[in-house]
């Protein structure tokens, strides 16, 4: 999305292309002393165009009857030498749903392995850890659910981080430390694309009431640092996580309905490794709401522990599946519920299932996926299958559908039901 | 004088010892056979890189093209258990995703295999239960790639040619594979598998993998030059659906130092020079 740009990104860039422009130049006087062309970087630039359509299946009253309607081009830009590499990902689109020719910068970092023991990648990056199958716990990274949910790829459910990742490599851990200067909130449901419950309306609410948000924005105050020590012993993936920083979608509001992203801190752990024929996962983390610990402000999100087990595993030749159990559990909840003034209770405890299902026919050039979510203590759904075809090497086909269903309007899941959609996209590779 | 009777002793030696090859390679058991192929096929050097490109052509004629990086360490010199890094450039799908194994040999262990996504920094676990399904959609099988452990077949010298030892082997859990059994035509000089031709229920030919071209890598091993003989082109054909995966192996180096931490996360998030070359 086109904003302002601030003091902050700009230094990011500029240090970005400064970087870029004067290295080769270093790099050129080094070459011209020994003379020897294969140390000149190559440019590499790759990416894809892409005509993506989509629609409702019902009517919304709060939403255009399209769910996306774009063509969008990306493109890519990487070179490296003999000391870093720099990367350079882009998206322009015209986007039918805001009417407005849209951007966004996916990548723009350079990386670096200084000594046997340090990774450095600094600037805006997508960033990705924990060991949950399209559930995040721990990954408190921003995400894209709003894309995610009008069918674009997979690779939209991750937003970009403005962040620096240091990586220490020991033989007794590995410590990954990101630290981002401004809070990078997730891109979540606001109303333009996707229709969502309203609490202070009591009702769904869409292009009608466009959520308004007062997100901390003061760089290297408003910061967020996330931390995760992990090792691997025998193949079986161990980790330590922590995040302190803020809700990354409006985990409250003030008197006047302006949403907020209270503070948040986050403790804890995962493990990943074979068990019988498939792999098993779990994690575990502790939500700490710092701005309501007893859980009695009703405008500021509870604690939470959230809890999952995984696995996956081949049921048959090029066909997989994975299926995990989630449950996020409200620490306070009877204070919670004291105080609430207005509107329905949520349950102490969400439940979710989840269960991936992919299979590969015609020489591995189509896939068959489903994605299921299915929640049975707020009785709601979420179903995501997919058709991916490989034409050629180039050219590939695309259709599928965001399904959702609920019992009630203001569940999860259930509170997008009238934005159930299918769509379908083209995309050529170059 | 002197120096003549140095040259034919020298000669006498020579002859001796090809003749006493000669007798050696013919009173070879089948299970060194066999073993002598398995680490010609796999285990040559302590490690090694090579650029492997396939072609796959289906029975209309269409082309696909698969591009990759390979690093490969053996984890001890037993040739048992390996590590092997790919590092994905065409088609443009899977540019830069890494596919990395620990494979393991004992038939009770499942190899351990990942799939890093670059678009989303994903670090996926893949479940590994089944090895005869087709690698990057190509004729050719994980399996043909990381190879086939020798003890999961039983394995029968039925012919020796001038040129090769001609094995049929049979699995010993028939369940798990799609064939009954294959036949491998082993190059007597070199101890190179050059060509498997596996069979299904009543001696139907159904699948063949053949070696076009054998080269001498060059490389050093313990501080002496060494040439490791390596297929650098092999045919995979499958005859039930009429495709066909031609695998070209260039830029190959042997005993290059690969260390056992290019084979961690570290390194499946953001590739080693090695890989990316």
């Amino acid at each position: 999305m086109i904003k302002p740009v601030n003091p902050g990104k700009l230094f990011f860039l500029m240090l970005f292309f400064i970087l870029m422009f004067f290295e080769p130049l270093v790099h050129a006087a080094e070459a011209n002393e020994n003379s020897s062309p294969d140390q000149f970087p190559s440019l590499e630039i790759h990416g894809f165009l892409e005509l993506r359509a989509g629609c409702r299946m019902q009517n919304d009253p709060h939403e255009k009857d399209i769910s996306v309607m774009e063509t969008r081009l990306q493109a890519e830009l990487f070179t490296y030498t003999d000391w870093a590499e720099f990367k350079y990902k882009g998206d322009v689109w015209g986007d039918g749903v805001t009417e407005q020719g849209e951007c966004d910068t996916r990548e723009a970092w350079f990386f670096s392995r200084p000594t046997d023991f340090l990774d450095i990648k600094i600037g805006r990056q997508v960033l990705t850890w924990g060991t949950g199958d399209l559930v995040f716990l721990n990954d408190m990274f921003p995400k894209d659910w709003q894309s995610y949910f009008i069918g674009r790829d997979k690779e939209y459910l991750k937003a970009p981080s403005n962040a620096a990742k240091i990586s220490f490599f020991t033989d007794l851990a590995n410590v990954d430390a990101v630290y981002t200067p401004q809070f990078d909130s997730d891109r979540y449901i606001t109303g333009e694309y996707i229709s969502y419950w309203n609490e202070r309306l009591e009702r769904c609410a869409g292009q009608d009431a466009i959520v308004t948000a007062d997100k901390p924005d003061r760089w290297f105050q408003d910061d967020e640092i996330a931390i995760r020590v992990y090792k691997n012993i025998n193949n079986y993936e161990l980790a330590l996580y922590g995040y302190h920083g803020f809700w990354k979608r409006p985990g409250g509001q003030t008197h006047s309905g302006v949403a907020v992203f209270p503070d948040l801190n986050v403790y804890g752990f995962s493990a990943r490794g074979q068990i019988g024929l498939g792999i098993g996962n779990i994690e575990c983390a502790y939500y700490q709401s710092v701005d309501d610990e007893s859980g009695s402000n009703p405008l500021v999100n509870n604690s939470e522990m959230r809890c999952l087990a995984g696995y996956t595993q081949d049921l048959a030749r090029d066909f997989n599946a994975s299926l995990q159990y989630y449950i996020e559990y409200m620490l306070d909840y009877s204070d919670y519920k004291a105080s609430l003034s207005s509107g329905p209770a949520r349950d102490r405890d969400r439940h979710v299932i989840t269960l991936q299902l992919t299979k590969l026919l015609m020489n591995q050039k189509l896939e068959l996926s489903l994605s299921s979510y299915y929640s049975p203590s707020d009785r709601d759904a979420y179903l995501r299958p997919n058709i991916h075809y490989k034409y050629t090497d180039k050219l590939t086909l695309e259709t599928g559908a965001n399904i959702f269903s609920g019992e009630e309007s203001h569940t999860f899941f259930g509170q997008f039901e009238n934005n159930t959609n299918i769509y379908a996209a083209i995309r050529y590779n170059f | 004088m002197k120096t003549k009777s140095i040259i034919i002793a020298a000669f006498f030696v020579l002859f001796i010892g090809f003749a006493c090859g000669e007798g050696r390679a013919d009173e070879l058991t089948v299970d060194e056979i066999v073993r002598k192929a398995n680490h010609m096929a796999l285990y040559q050097g302590a490690d090694g890189k090579g650029k492997v490109t396939m072609v796959i052509q289906d029975k209309q004629g269409r082309i696909r093209m698969r591009e990759f990086n390979m690093l490969r360490k053996n984890v001890d010199d037993r040739d048992r258990d390996q590590k092997y890094y790919s590092f994905f450039q065409a088609p443009a799908d899977v540019r830069k995703m890494v596919f990395m194994v620990h494979k393991h040999v004992a038939i009770e262990k499942d190899d351990d295999r990942w799939l890093y996504m670059p678009s989303l920094d994903l670090v996926k676990r893949i479940a590994a239960s089944d090895k005869r399904t087709s690698f990057v959609g190509s004729d050719f099988l994980y399996e043909d790639i990381s190879g086939r452990s020798p003890t999961e077949d039983t394995h029968e010298l039925i012919k020796k040619t001038d040129q090769y030892y001609i094995l049929k082997n049979i699995p010993k859990n028939p369940d798990n594979v799609e064939f009954e059994y294959y036949i491998a035509h082993i190059d007597k000089k070199t101890f190179m598998p050059m060509k498997m031709e596996f069979f299904k229920k009543g001696d139907r030919l159904y699948r063949i993998i053949e070696a076009t071209k054998l080269e001498e890598i060059q490389s050093a091993e313990n501080g002496k030059e060494v040439a490791y003989p390596t297929v650098t082109t092999s045919i995979a054909k499958d005859l039930e659906n009429g495709s066909m995966t031609e695998m070209t192996f260039s830029n190959i180096r042997y005993n290059i130092g690969l260390g056992d931490e290019i084979f961690t996360e570290r390194y499946l998030r953001r590739p080693p020079r090695n890989a990316m070359r």
